[in-house]
């Protein structure tokens, strides 16, 4: 009896919770750890069936581009992990427009398809998480 | 951490897993198969080369459920359940399955 209440109750924690997560990238991929560290707390984060968006800002667009050859300085590549978060169900990918613009990048030249999205509209869908990460 | 093999000597970390992913070789595989006292099948291959591929391709050993999906879709939903992946890997795709396909452990293996 004891362990179908426990069942009951264990139902009721995980079904309830969901939260809306959004990591902010806004480092260039390679020179500092944030870039691959924010990834892996996003690979992380979507065991926990939550609400997960990512969002690159600044340099945080460099993380996305194509092309990404790291002989030169020693590290791996983990550019290509980028394309595995929609196996991993994360799917909102939003890019900053002015930050994409400032680089004279545009979707074509990233890894992953994106929505891009002004100011505004940036602000409006941070102000709809619950919890907001920055990398 | 090593082991030696016709010869050669590979480096593994603590838990077994291969440090250097060149390493990997099908004699290594059956090396490490063997320390888990697994006999490898043709159906045991299936899963450790669609590993590697998913490592050439991502540069990410997947999380278990994300391996067990995308096992279904390519090899068919009666391979793509945990059932059938922990038949073959008693102790887990995860940590067996990656160990024996040379990769490092899965991020997110909690």
């Amino acid at each position: 009896m004891n362990e179908s209440a426990g069942g009951v109750d264990l139902q009721e924690e995980t079904s309830g919770t969901v939260k809306k997560f959004m990591f902010v990238n806004r480092k260039a991929p390679y020179g500092t750890v944030y870039a691959l560290e924010g990834l892996e707390v996003v690979l992380i984060s979507a065991a926990f069936d939550q609400d997960v968006s990512m969002v690159f800002i600044d340099d945080g667009v460099y993380e996305l581009v194509k092309g990404q050859n790291t002989k030169a300085i020693g590290m791996k590549n983990f550019s290509p992990t980028y394309r595995a978060l929609e196996g991993y169900d994360i799917e909102k990918l939003y890019v900053d427009e002015e930050s994409l613009a400032a680089r004279g990048l545009t979707t074509e030249k990233l890894l992953v398809p994106v929505e891009v999205l002004n100011t505004a509209q940036m602000a409006e869908l941070m102000d709809q998480q619950d919890v907001v990460i920055s990398f | 951490m090593a082991f030696e093999l016709n010869g050669n000597t590979y480096e593994t970390d603590e838990e077994g897993y291969l440090v250097n992913l060149g390493d990997w070789s099908e004699d290594v595989a059956g090396f490490l198969a063997q320390q888990e006292k697994i006999d490898l099948t043709q159906n045991h291959w299936e899963v450790v080369n669609f590993l590697r591929e998913y490592y050439n391709d991502y540069q990410i050993a997947p999380a278990v459920r994300v391996l067990t999906k995308a096992i279904g879709k390519k090899l068919g939903a009666d391979k793509g359940n945990s059932k059938y992946l922990y038949e073959l890997f008693p102790y887990g795709p995860a940590k067996q399955a990656c160990k024996i396909a040379g990769l490092p452990k899965p991020t997110g293996c909690i």
